[in-house]
């Protein structure tokens, strides 16, 4: 177990390396972020000073080397547009993209490990087909759209929910309930079809054979061994909603990290976008060998 | 079971495509998805050619035209949009750039991910184990952020588009060709063939791909719907495809500042977007059945409970 956490992290970090590299002179290569600071009659001498502050005069290289030094004292540096530590911007962001994500999940994971197996327990019933039908249409819907569908539905025509922003419990709804709809299609859909396998298996037969009532055959015997591929999903989809939720985000103005992660891009604060994707990237990585585990957990023949 | 009694005659079994047809006819709804996905196939290759004028001239009277006012002309039936352009013509015409984005991203992440994964699969170790990590990276990378990124670096053009997409999409047919040359190298088919000296350039797309090639087709399938979404959403940002040029993605973004008194600017284009990954959904849950031999009885035996 202890080699294993220790391969996974050796991974983890040479990836995480290449994506500093890369996302460093990727957005770089963006522009230069006087012409948007700087007023566009600015004298050269201020341009140069400008540069001068913020460490953008030298060569790209000499930049990289001052970042990687920094970086490994985790000091992620200033942020431009900001002035403030980009880590304390990007880390308040995330604590809210993160509190969207685990809520959406957990609801997300309940509601879809229920109603799929419910599916697979009768195939080609009524629940099932009823169920097939809206996980899929669920999982073909753009999310950018639904938002705005819902807002002009339940926030301009019927003023249940506020359009944007974040203050009170209400906000929280269309955000959710608009990030639920995609991954819930997609699980319940693995749900299902992980759970007509096992409920056709052997082990199955014999608890019914035993008399083993329906719900335990469901909820313990099937639903333990369905579970295998539906964590890999699950982890799939929760990565996906820590960086994905961009455009929700971006639709319901809500302050998370991937609406200052595209702000950051436009406003060409390098050091923000940086910090954003290497907190977004590590929080990957610990869910990644978080959902390595599980499968131990919950299946005893795999170990590490 | 009334099996040619007139004839002593064994039939001749009917090719491959008719048999496909049948098993198509049987599912209704695969039907209905694969009739959808043609049309919006001679929307995108055609549309443009007889519509583009349509759909690019501004026609005041016509701004926020209301849908469904059958009086006017066929174009306009789905309304107008803020300078009055048909919304039907401009729905048509945008679906070649979406379709094109989209099979264009499919076809290249499908042609190099399935490349690496027979090489990752059927070669060295220590080959096998670059690839698979440089998959991992990739995997590891924001992917929607990281288009961004590049889309704003390089300009958004549909084959700066077509190239992000694809490379993020790379993974998934890399890890499941790999996946399944694995298993399938162990099999007796393939011994035999290494054994009576077949090269293994031949063994690899003889004997190999044309096993691993239903699933990739399935997954290409889906990937087609994931990979439109993403296009969408880039559009919808703004870093996508530009104006003029339209996208379904744009259009809803482009009828978002008049949502509250024309909602059908967005509506409608969205519609187009969800009804056309429904049906890739639709055929690809189809597929998965047809394609495999093991599962394929299932549609094959519905007509004989008729």
């Amino acid at each position: 177990m202890k080699s294993f956490l220790g391969q996974r992290a050796i991974a983890s970090a040479i990836s995480l390396v290449a994506l500093i590299v890369l996302v460093f002179f990727l957005s770089r290569l963006t522009g230069d972020p006087t012409t948007l600071y700087l007023p566009v009659d600015a004298s050269l001498e201020s341009r140069e000073q400008f540069r001068k502050l913020h460490g953008l005069n030298d060569p790209l290289i000499v930049q990289f080397g001052r970042y990687v030094g920094d970086l490994i004292r985790l000091d992620f540096g200033e942020s431009i547009r900001r002035s403030e530590p980009a880590l304390d911007a990007v880390l308040r962001a995330f604590v809210w993209t993160l509190q969207l994500a685990v809520i959406t999940m957990a609801l997300v994971t309940a509601a879809a490990i229920v109603l799929g197996s419910l599916a697979a327990f009768k195939v080609g019933g009524l629940f099932d087909r009823i169920a097939t039908f809206f996980s899929l249409i669920g999982a073909s819907a753009p999310d950018f759209w639904i938002a705005i569908v819902a807002i002009v539905i339940f926030s301009v025509n019927l003023g249940w929910v506020p359009t944007s922003g974040t203050g009170s419990v209400w906000h929280w709804i269309l955000p959710i309930s608009v990030l639920f709809i995609r991954p819930f299609g997609l699980i319940l859909q693995i749900v299902r079809g992980s759970m007509i396998t096992a409920l056709s298996s052997a082990y199955v037969k014999t608890a019914r054979a035993k008399g083993v009532r329906n719900r335990p055959i469901i909820f313990v015997h099937a639903l333990r061994n369905a579970m295998l591929p539906v964590i890999t999903v699950i982890g799939d989809q929760a990565a996906a909603l820590l960086n994905g939720a961009v455009v929700v985000e971006t639709v319901f103005g809500f302050p998370g990290v991937g609406k200052l992660m595209i702000d950051s891009i436009l406003q060409r604060d390098f050091t923000v976008v940086l910090a954003a994707i290497f907190v977004t990237a590590v929080a990957i990585f610990l869910m990644n060998i978080l959902i390595d585990i599980l499968y131990a957990v919950l299946d005893p023949r795999i170990r590490y | 079971m009334a099996v040619s009694e007139n004839s002593g005659t064994i039939p001749e079994t009917p090719p491959a495509w008719l048999s496909i047809l049948k098993m198509l006819w049987r599912d209704k709804f695969a039907l209905c998805a694969a009739v959808f996905l043609t049309v919006i196939v001679l929307c995108a290759i055609f549309g443009p050619m007889f519509l583009e004028d349509q759909a690019m001239r501004n026609n005041l009277r016509g701004r926020n035209a209301p849908p469904f006012d059958f009086s006017k002309d066929w174009k306009f039936w789905l309304g107008g949009d803020a300078l009055g352009r048909p919304l039907l013509a401009r729905i048509i015409v945008a679906a070649q750039n979406t379709m094109m984005v989209a099979a264009g991203a499919v076809l290249f992440s499908m042609a190099i991910g399935t490349g690496l994964g027979l090489i990752a699969g059927y070669t060295s170790k220590l080959g096998s184990q670059i690839i698979m990590r440089l998959a991992d990276v990739i995997m590891s990378f924001p992917s929607l952020l990281l288009a961004v990124i590049v889309l704003y670096m390089l300009s958004p053009s549909v084959t700066n588009l077509i190239i992000v997409l694809a490379i993020t999409r790379i993974p998934v047919y890399l890890r499941t060709t790999r996946a399944e040359v694995l298993e399938i190298r162990e099999r007796m088919f393939v011994q035999a063939a290494q054994v009576m000296g077949a090269s293994t350039w031949r063994i690899v797309f003889r004997h190999i791909l044309p096993v691993v090639f239903p699933t990739l087709v399935t997954i290409a399938t889906l990937d087609f719907a994931f990979v439109m979404l993403a296009e969408s959403s880039l559009s919808f940002l703004g870093i996508g495809i530009q104006p003029p040029e339209i996208t379904w993605g744009l259009m809803v973004a482009q009828g978002r500042p008049y949502l509250t008194n024309a909602w059908w600017l967005s509506f409608m284009p969205g519609l187009a977007i969800i009804l056309t990954t429904l049906s890739l959904n639709l055929l690809s849950n189809w597929m998965r059945t047809a394609l495999d031999p093991v599962q394929r009885w299932r549609l094959e035996i519905a007509r004989k409970k008729k």
